[in-house]
């Protein structure tokens, strides 16, 4: 098996794993920047997940090839919806943020497998048949050594997961709006003093948490998984939170780390079937990237710090 | 009102809260709610057998309660009791199928195995909080996952040769109970749950009636006035890592040892240890609220794998009303919110 060869089979798998990643981490970074810790990341994938696959089985007659596009929009909706619980739960009831993410991954699993047992009367949903489904970018196929390698097998997702990490940047770092999100993360009481509205500015950095695990999820089962049950999502949001951190709380950084990651995954998986790759335990491979976030944060590879006010509820008036 | 009675009154209104959510979520998806929670009941304490299996899931709901709750009065929130627990497993297996000894040394070193697993697992968050101000929340989630396929991994190359399970623990190294088994209609029942009760009256102990218990607690207070009057906070937040860790590798020696007798290749995690966080968090962090939280959740648990048998629900009703307590419990500024504005209307 040549070189070529090997990077147009691990490259496509790396950004198809990566993709869910890079959504979700990205949404934990508006969440955390506003200063709401956001453990509830594998529970708002797995909202996602389920909404995704449910909506898509729903209306794959109807909608056609556009139903996995559609079905994710819906994954988003409901994200946010869910999402709200730990807004209201963290911002406006002070609670503990940590435990109100704990509180939300338990009821995203209690409430999807109610759910699912309650519509189809079985622990798993049938497979999707209008999936995200391997494609050729027109014209950037057509480059040489690149196009292969890059943009051809791939998925559309991919693509518009880094384009909105792109987003997420300019947001966070060029806007207003991501001026104010970022100061209510480092500082809640001067910001407050300078006429920002705390409240409002984390519900929108939580909201947008919602949305993109929301996202991540619906991509998660609809690329990869293919149905839902009590297994699909079982890390990925954890995972996510690891790839923010390890990018530290940045959208570029933490996209990067999520590709990194989604490479760890994807050989983990195909490594089996390299050459050179093939003695190597996967276990290294699957505990790679928990480890590696563990160090980063330890500072022996640059130091990572958290927004100064996450996790701490904003009450006016305290100091 | 006075705080004393908010405290003990808030778990009860979180738990009725989750219950009655619980309640119409049944009657919207238009299941029968009397017979599901008939068929809960039944399925907890409804004839011998059930009842054993009930205690069975209590044992280690306590040990998890107790570990995240230790660490929780030492300021620390240990999410990783699941993989603490895991590794603890994994150690008493270990140790149950690789010696051959009298019950009297095998048992106890397979326990001892268990709790040093755990606690070890437990000191390198500890130890990263202590020297590099590490937040112990993330390395334990992180440590969860490594946990997780690290076991795997072993079970599969060093305990089997290939398969997803390791062979069966000696009988000497057991904990299981034909005593125990044949009194409650052999159910799967231990003697866990004197391990157990004695890792409550220890944590009672310690935090009560030692110096050290009382510098773990001040650290938890505040760090920098027990720096200032002498104590080691670094010290402090390891050894409490450390503690809670010894109380959730029993958690899982409860299982290795007692309710199963071997080590499987998991998928996902067992829940026992997130579950440990709902029930030290309901039983604010006390010896005697955890036990009546460990009784709560283990008999829901239990409970829930009737309903679908019984009255057709999905036992999934049980985790939704789990989770709600949590956040109601966790939201309890809303619920004193509430009891204030009750009071008030009282008195006008």
């Amino acid at each position: 098996m040549g070189f070529m060869e090997i990077l147009m089979i691990i490259v496509p798998t790396t950004l198809l794993w990566a993709a869910p990643l890079i959504f979700t981490a990205l949404g934990g970074t508006f969440s955390e920047r506003s200063g709401v810790i956001n453990i509830g990341l594998e529970g708002l994938m797995v909202i996602g997940a389920f909404t995704a696959i449910v909506f898509n089985l729903s209306f794959a007659d109807t909608l056609g090839a556009w139903t996995p596009w559609v079905s994710l929009l819906v994954a988003m909706l409901a994200g946010v919806i869910f999402s709200a619980i730990h807004a209201v739960a963290s911002i406006t009831f002070r609670a503990d943020q940590t435990v109100s993410g704990v509180a939300i991954n338990l009821l995203a699993v209690g409430v999807t497998l109610f759910l699912v047992k309650f519509i189809y009367g079985k622990g798993q949903t049938d497979i999707i048949q209008e999936s995200f489904s391997k494609i050729d970018i027109p014209l950037l196929s057509d480059i040489p050594f690149i196009g292969p390698i890059f943009f051809s097998n791939t998925y559309y997702t991919s693509f518009v997961a880094i384009i909105f990490a792109v987003v997420a940047w300019y947001v966070i770092y060029k806007t207003k709006f991501g001026l104010r999100l970022r100061s209510v993360g480092e500082h809640p009481m001067a910001a407050d003093t300078m006429g920002i509205n705390v409240t409002k500015m984390r519900y929108y950095g939580v909201l947008l948490s919602g949305a993109l695990g929301g996202i991540g999820g619906g991509v998660y089962a609809q690329a990869i998984s293919s149905d839902f049950g009590h297994a699909t999502i079982s890390g990925q949001g954890f995972m996510a939170l690891a790839a923010m951190i390890f990018g530290k709380w940045h959208p570029l950084g933490a996209m990067g780390a999520a590709i990194f990651f989604g490479f760890a995954q994807s050989l983990s998986i195909i490594g089996s079937s390299l050459p050179l790759l093939e003695n190597i335990p996967n276990v290294y491979l699957l505990v790679a990237p928990y480890v590696l976030t563990i160090i980063a944060l330890t500072g022996f590879i640059g130091r990572a710090d958290a927004p100064k006010a996450s996790g701490i509820p904003y009450v006016k008036g305290n100091r | 009102m006075s705080n004393r009675m908010q405290n003990i009154l808030i778990p009860i209104i979180a738990v009725l809260l989750g219950i009655i959510v619980g309640t119409i979520l049944m009657i919207v998806t238009g299941y029968d709610a009397v017979a599901g929670f008939i068929a809960l009941w039944n399925g907890a304490f409804g004839d011998v057998y059930f009842l054993g299996e009930t205690i069975r899931q209590i044992i280690p709901y306590i040990l998890a309660g107790l570990a995240v709750a230790f660490a929780f009065k030492t300021g620390l929130f240990n999410i990783g009791v699941e993989g603490q627990l895991i590794v603890g497993w994994l150690a008493a297996v270990w140790v149950g199928v690789a010696f051959e000894l009298p019950k009297i040394i095998h048992l106890p070193l397979a326990v001892l195995a268990a709790a040093l697993a755990g606690a070890f697992w437990a000191f390198i968050p500890g130890f990263l909080k202590a020297q590099y101000r590490v937040h112990e929340v993330i390395v334990t989630i992180m440590l969860n996952y490594t946990a997780l396929h690290i076991t795997n991994y072993i079970i599969r190359t060093k305990l089997s040769e290939g398969s997803d399970s390791s062979d069966p623990i000696a009988e000497t190294a057991s904990l299981r109970s034909p005593l125990l088994e044949s009194l409650t209609d052999y159910s799967r029942m231990h003697w866990g749950i004197v391990i157990a009760i004695i890792a409550v009256i220890i944590m009672w102990f310690i935090l009560e009636k030692t110096t050290r218990g009382f510098e773990l607690k001040a650290v938890g207070l505040n760090q920098h006035a027990s720096n200032y009057a002498g104590m080691n906070v670094k010290k402090n937040i390891i050894l409490s890592m450390v503690i809670s860790g010894v109380f959730a590798g029993l958690a899982g020696a409860m299982e290795g040892l007692g309710t199963f007798g071997y080590a499987a290749v998991k998928s996902g995690f067992t829940g026992v240890g997130f579950d440990g966080i709902a029930v030290a968090l309901l039983g604010a962090n006390s010896p005697i609220g955890i036990v009546l939280a460990a009784i709560l959740f283990g008999s829901l648990k239990v409970g829930a794998l009737n309903m679908p048998l019984e009255a057709g629900v999905p036992n999934e009703l049980v985790d939704i009303i789990i989770a709600l307590i949590v956040f109601f419990v966790a939201s309890s500024y809303m619920i004193r919110l509430l009891i204030r504005k009750i009071n008030k209307k009282g008195v006008k």
